[in-house]
Order: structure tokens, then sequence, then C-alpha cells
């Protein structure tokens, strides 16, 4: 039966204190702290973060299908599933199909990836979701959002849960919504929105599939479900008479926050972390309507390595400096541009990034078949030898790394200065420059461990320009 | 392979003011530079067989140097080889006139670089080639991690490696103090230099050198033709452009503590000019101090100090004005301004003066052979001339 062979979660770095927002504007808040992306993240950056985790271990040729989840996909017209699968170095028969339009877009793709290996028309499809939402500033949903990624590889066989059931239904309300105009999402009225949206659609989904087959709310383990924030999810709980500290145990709302479409899957992640063989888990995603599905736990569950997943992510974390800081990072608010001409960063030329994508977005060099040195970017003639064309491809994305040597900028422009530029470099040779990202300054040294991590370069003439940098080991 | 030692000669050289230019066009600076090198030769502007032009930031063509000067349908060659462009231009120029093509040649640099608006450079980066690398890092931050390389590989703490560099700025400042032409006159305290501000994490402001206007010019014979113009021509010894393939940026062999096109570049003009001991032999040095980091590895590249000794040297006073091998004795790039097409001839110029006892207070004693090193790119893929010039044949 098909179900889940591997899960990954990418939870960012950074976190924003709710009762600094408050300081802010002057407002209660609800308790906690919410994921804030750093600000050369976006959605496409933590899927693939979030995919890395999943494929740890995997053999990336057997996958058949690179599905990308997102209400906040950086293109409207690009896909970013193909992006992804190139950042991956999966094979180019791969089918790629990116999903939008509600909350329940993580789960449409669950449901997608399902029918597919279901079908036999895939031997495994990674579905891949990923939100970086922004509610308007001052208001609740600014405090309640998070940004987050999940990837869950769907195949027949060797699963460490069977998806058993998926159902869905459809539920026509303007309840949260965001038009192809608009930067923030917008909400009708909350107490409308909360009992004849979220919970009344919430419970009722969820009830309906477990009558109809023959469940009890004590015959599942664990529920994971998406919800706007801990209120709403504690109403459906207790309408649906569930013990939240035992089935429910939700760790995104404290720390996290509302992670749009990936959040449900997210929670699904941590349920399989945690869960024991032969457990039923309740997957339920809420969005114009609501999927569910019942998942059964396999022998396999207890035996995933512990380095992937959300509890890791969750604990790793440093908190934003201030509100002003994630006002900077998301650019919400006009800067003093500084007293000089600001950098002319030119679009990057489509032909040139065409051609650099096997090294640009694989990070994948060369190695000499004379001298066996590794190099990147990859040449043609051998840095060490000087053989001419005795090359193979290496990739450097998945290379344990140090920092050689290192300098923080402060003069040039970024969000998010100074600007630690490293050399980089890698066990068994080889050695790049670039960025460090999500680093504290006076934490950089020579020597330290890093591994790289595929970001947001800079956005000029309507482009993306991404590529790597490195980072401090994080788990 | 023979070698360019004493086929050729400097008879005049020009030089303007550098600095924030502000009331002067790139054409004035021109015209300036090379009108004062014509007197100092004692031609006149149509003497002039064929010219040399090197600017990188100026724009396209040899014109832009001949439309000021009204050269007379003579050939212009434009160069660009980083920062050591004006370098080039006297490469080239000498050259030509080693090969007999030419009897009188002129080399001028010059950059208009203020109105830009930068601070640092303007950006070049391309597009199409090493795309990937388009982060927004200053050059500065090249130069720091070099730093941070030489700071890690002999064993200083921060503070030990910023009190060491800031040394080198005192002394460049106090050189520049003594020199009317330079951008800045003003000598400055160890103090100052290693509490400025953080330009590039470890390099402060004073780590940082002077982005300037600029232009300077040189008038080259025939050495056999030299003393038909003056009485105290000065004569190449070497000339040379050393450029690696990027080796350490790609490699972990290189260390990052040295520039190795600074190393190779100087033992090849060294034995260019017959130089077997370039600390004794040579009397004084112009080098590519753009950041203070890059003095210190460059007295180690040119074999002035031993491998991680450049700092007990720094700490004698070896390079100092009154030492026994004063370097950057006009300022330097740090306090004379680094226009960069300007700067090796602006080099040289200093290197005239001195061999021919005309620099004033700077003056150093009895000087027989003068380097200038220039130093483009950045540590690791850098771009790097030598040149040696003596006031006598042989």
């Amino acid at each position: 039966m098909a179900g889940i062979v591997s899960y990954g979660a990418y939870i960012p770095l950074f976190r924003l204190s709710r009762a600094e927002i408050a300081r802010a504007w002057g407002c209660a808040a609800p308790p906690g702290e919410r994921a804030v992306a750093s600000y050369d993240e976006d959605s496409l950056t933590m899927a693939v973060a979030a995919a890395r985790d999943c494929l740890k271990g995997v053999d990336r040729a057997l996958i058949g299908g690179v599905y990308f989840a997102s209400t906040t996909a950086p293109y409207k017209e690009k896909q970013t599933a193909a992006t992804v699968a190139a950042v991956l170095d999966l094979p180019m028969h791969v089918f790629t199909a990116d999903f939008s339009g509600s909350l329940r877009a993580g789960t449409n793709a669950l449901k997608a990836a399902l029918d597919a290996v279901s079908s036999g028309s895939a031997e495994s499809i990674l579905v891949c979701a990923a939100d970086v939402r922004l509610g308007y500033p001052s208001g609740p949903a600014e405090m309640n959002f998070g940004d987050g990624a999940v990837a869950l590889l769907v195949s027949r066989g060797q699963t460490i849960a069977e998806i058993k059931h998926f159902d869905s239904r459809f539920y026509e309300i303007q309840d949260t919504w965001r038009s192809d105009e608009d930067t923030f999402v917008r909400s009708a009225e909350d107490r409308f929105a909360m009992e004849e949206g979220y919970v009344e659609v919430m419970v009722e989904g969820v009830a309906a599939v477990l009558k109809k087959y023959g469940l009890a709310t004590g015959d599942i383990a664990r529920f994971a479900l998406n919800s706007p924030n801990a209120r709403q999810l504690r109403s459906v709980v207790q309408k649906l008479g569930l013990d939240e500290k035992t089935q429910v145990r939700d760790v995104l709302h404290a720390s996290v926050g509302d992670t749009g479409c990936a959040m449900s899957l997210l929670g699904l992640v941590a349920a399989l972390e945690s869960a024991g063989v032969g457990e039923t888990i309740l997957l339920a995603c809420y969005g114009n309507g609501c999927d569910v599905a019942i998942l059964e736990t396999t022998e396999r569950v207890t035996s995933v390595s512990a380095c992937r997943g959300v509890e890791k992510r969750v604990a790793s974390k440093d908190l934003l400096r201030n509100y002003e800081q994630y006002l900077r990072w998301r650019e919400l608010l006009p800067l003093q541009p500084p007293a000089r001409p600001p950098i002319e960063l030119k679009m990057p030329s489509p032909a040139a990034q065409w051609r650099e994508v096997p090294w640009e977005m694989r990070l994948t060099g060369t190695r000499c078949l004379n001298c066996s040195t590794p190099q990147y970017p990859p040449q043609r003639v051998c840095v060490n030898c000087h053989a001419k064309d005795r090359m193979e491809p290496y990739r450097f994305s998945d290379v344990p790394a140090r920092v050689f040597s290192f300098s923080h900028d402060y003069v040039t422009q970024t969000l998010d200065s100074p600007v630690t530029v490293t050399f980089v470099d890698f066990e068994g040779g080889g050695r790049i420059m670039c960025d460090m990202t999500d680093r504290d300054p006076v934490e950089v040294q020579v020597g330290m461990p890093v591994e790289m991590t595929f970001r947001r370069l800079y956005y000029v003439g309507g482009v993306y320009n991404y590529w790597w940098k490195c980072q401090p080991v994080r788990c | 392979m023979d070698s360019i030692k004493d086929k050729v000669a400097i008879v005049g050289m020009g030089c303007v003011k550098f600095g924030e230019n502000w009331g002067q066009s790139l054409e004035d600076m021109i015209i300036d530079a090379a009108y004062e090198a014509f007197e100092d030769a004692g031609i006149e502007p149509h003497d002039v067989q064929a010219a040399w032009w090197g600017s990188v930031f100026a724009g396209e063509s040899g014109s832009i140097m001949s439309t000021p000067l009204k050269l007379a349908y003579i050939p212009v060659t434009h160069v660009e080889n980083q920062c050591a462009t004006g370098s080039e231009a006297i490469r080239g120029a000498a050259y030509a006139v080693a090969a007999g093509v030419y009897d009188v040649v002129l080399a001028v640099g010059a950059e208009k670089l203020k109105d830009s608006g930068y601070s640092g450079l303007p950006q070049t980066r391309p597009v199409c080639t090493w795309s990937y690398r388009l982060t927004t890092q200053t050059p500065a931050a090249g130069f720091a991690m070099m730093a941070t390389g030489y700071f890690a590989k002999y064993g200083l703490s921060f503070e030990e490696g910023k009190r060491l560099l800031a040394q080198i700025a005192v002394k460049n400042h106090h050189n520049g103090s003594l020199n009317p032409k330079a951008h800045f006159q003003r000598e400055i305290t160890l103090e100052q230099a290693i509490n400025a501000p953080m330009v590039s994490y470890p390099l402060g402001l004073y780590d940082c050198c002077g982005v300037s206007d600029g232009a300077a010019a040189a008038i080259i014979t025939r050495a056999d033709l030299a003393k038909n113009f003056r009485s105290d021509p000065i004569y190449i010894k070497a000339a040379t452009i050393c450029q690696g393939g990027r080796e350490g940026w790609l490699s972990q062999v290189y260390d990052l503590a040295h520039v190795e096109e600074t190393y190779r570049g100087g033992v090849a003009a060294y034995r260019e000019a017959g130089i077997t001991d370039p600390r004794k032999e040579i009397s004084i040095a112009e080098v590519h101090d753009c950041f203070s980091i890059t003095e210190l590895t460059i007295m180690e590249d040119l074999q002035f100090s031993e491998r991680g000794k450049a700092g007990e040297d720094i700490e004698a006073g070896t390079f100092t004005l009154d030492g026994s091998l004063p370097v950057n004795t006009d300022g330097g790039l740090k306090c004379f301004g680094h226009p960069i097409g300007a700067t090796g001839l602006r080099m040289l110029y200093e290197v005239y003066k001195q061999l021919q006892g005309k620099a004033g207070e700077r003056q150093v004693k009895n000087p027989r052979l003068g380097l200038t090193h220039n130093q483009g790119g950045e540590p690791g893929a850098a771009t790097v001339s030598v040149l040696i010039a003596g006031n006598e044949l042989g």
C-alpha cells in the first residue's frame, strides 16, 4: 500500500517574539514566538531545505515526480517544482507540478502523489510544501503566521506510514484570501470566519471521515491539524472531544506559527517522529474545504534517523533583535537609500543562467579524473595537474566543509549587514567563495564547520537570482 | 629570452595632485599630466609618435585620451589590466620603443572616479562569466579575508594583527603629509588607525586606500637617445606582468596569507633586472597598498622580508623614510590615492623623482634602483605588475 517513505522539515533559524511585535504596536500578544524566514529565504529555498532533509540517504534516481505546494511561490508564471527538482539534482524525466490557491495546496499535492503512486504512474513522488505568508503589519495574522516548509516522499512499499484513506470536501466561503493584487492575507470578520469556516468545516470533515470508516476518536493516536491560531485549534479539539495533551500535542503555535499549506504536514511529521508501530494518525487540513487522511505507522517508523524532522528544527533557533528587523527583511518599509548610487545589480543573463544550471543550481563542479582534485566552478583545464577535459561531475552541496577564511563586510548594501563573506574548504578537496548566512558574526571563526544552503541572492528585473551560501551547521 | 633591461629610458613625467578633484574633468587632468611630462622632457606634443592610454573606468578606445590632447593621427592603444593598468600602459610603450618601431612615445593613465558618487569602486563585474558570484561584497572583503588568513596562519590575535596593520597606515600617512600632490596629507596616530570604524572585518577605515581622481604621464624613448633629452634619464630594468589561473579561489593549496602572483612577478622582474638580493639592492619601492594587509604580504612576496616576518621589519622601521628600504615614500595608495589607471604611472613618477634626487622632503639617500608594484583583482585571483627602474646603465 502507498504511504510515506521518508520525511523532512524546515523551520527557519530566526524567531520573532510575539511580545516584541506587541511592543512595536502597543497591543496585547498571544504567548510564544513565530518563525521568520531569513532575509534570503522564500518558499522555494525552504522547500529545497525540507526536501534535502527528506532525501538524506534516499536514492534520488528512484524519484518519479516533484510536487511543490505553496500560496507564496516566487513566480506567478514559472514553475517552482522544476527549480526544486533541478537544485536536487534529479533526472530530467521527473514529472513536476506546482500546487497553489489554498492552504490545502500541501494536502492536495499529497493526494495527487498518492493517486499517482497507487495507479502505478510513478514509483515515488516528492511532495514539498512551503509558505512565507504576510499578515498586515499590526494585525493578528502577522503574529500568528509563521514561515516553514515540509517534504514527504510518497511511494509504495518500504513505508513508515501507510495512507489508508484520503477523503476531501470543498467549501465555498470568503473567509481568508489574497487576490492577485494583494500583498497581505485578508480575512473576514473573525467570529464568522472561525465559526462558519475553519471550526465548522474541520469538525464536520473529521467527524464524517471517522464515521465513514467506523473509527472513534479514541482509535486515533495523533491528530495533525492545521489551524490559524491556538484558540481556533482548541475549539476544534473541544468540539471533537480530543485529548489535547496526548492526541494533538501541537508544537507549532508556540514557536513557529501557522505555516500555511505546510502546517498540517509539519504536524504529520511531528507525529511520525514520536509515533510507535501500528499507530493511527489522522491528518486534516482546512482551506476552502477540508482534506482528511488516515495513516497507519509501520514497523519502519521507529528506525527513521533522528537527524531529520521538526523537533530539531524547532529547537534550533535564534531570536530576531527586534520587530524592525522583521520589517527590514520583508522589505515592508521604505528605507533611507545609501548616500551614494546603489550597487547596480544586473539582471542575470537568462542564457548564462540556463547554461549554468548544472553548476549554479546543483552546486556541481568537477573532479579531475587524472589527479582527483575537486574544483568549483567546473573547470575544463585542471587547476592542479592542467589535464584538459578529463573531468567528471562532482556535487558539493552535501559535502561537509569548514571556513578557511572570512570577513564581515559593513559597507556593502544588504538587508542583513554585515555581509559575511567566506572561503569554504570542502572535505576531500575543493574551495568555494560564498556568503555565510544565518550566523552570529561574533561566532564566526576560521575552521568552524559549515553546511551549504540554497538561498536567494537578490531580485532584479523581475528575476530571482538563487545560489548557495554556507551556514553554521544547525542540527 | 631577451630582456627590456636598459633598452628604454624615461625622460619626462607628469602627475596631477590626486584627490577629490571636483573642479577638474578627466580631460583637464589628462592635459595637465601630459603637458607636465612634455615640459619635463623638453618636447612638443607633436614629437610624440605613438601613445598608450590606461584607464579602467573612463570609457572605450584611445580617443578618450587623444581628444583632449589633440594628438595628430598617431596610434593610441587603450589598455586595461585591473589595478596594473597604468603599469601596462608603460610596458606597452616601452616594448614598442624597444622593438625599434618608435623613438618617442607617451604613456598616460587617468581616472575620474569621484563623479560616480562611490566611496569605493564602481561595479564592473561581468554578467556572463562567474555570474554565480554576483554577490554584493566589496573589494575590501576580498582583502580582509587575506588579513584573516594571515592572522590565522601566523597565530596573530585580532588585536596583534590590527596593531601591526595600523603601523603601515601610520607610516603611509606620515609620508603623505610630506607630499603636496597626495590626496591625504595628514598624520594619524596608531590609536586612530586601530579604533577606526570597521569597513570589512578585520580591516577598518585606515586599512583602506583612498579612491581618488588623478592622472599621470610618462615620455619614453630609446636608452641611447635619452641623454639628448636630459642629463638624468631613468632606465627601465624590468617590466613584468603576472597572472595566475585563479588557483587561490579554486584550490585548498593556497594559504590566503600571500599573493602568489606578486611573488612570481617579483621573481621574474628580479631575473630580468639581474637582481639577486632584492632587500639589499632595491633602494625604494612603491607598492600596491590598496589595503594595509596587502602592503604587509607584498613585503614578503617581493622577498624584502622572510615569510611571516614582515611584522618584525615593520616594528624595526625598515620601510620608513629613514629605514634601509623605504616603501611608499609618496604616501602610497593609502594617502596619495588610487585612480586605478593612473596609479602605476604615479608610482613611477615618485621613483623617477627619487632617483633624480628631486623628491623634496621625502628624498631618500642616494637611491640607485626603484621598484613599482601593482596588484589588481583579489588575493587568489590577482593581476600583478612589477617594474624596476634605475638611474644608471648596467
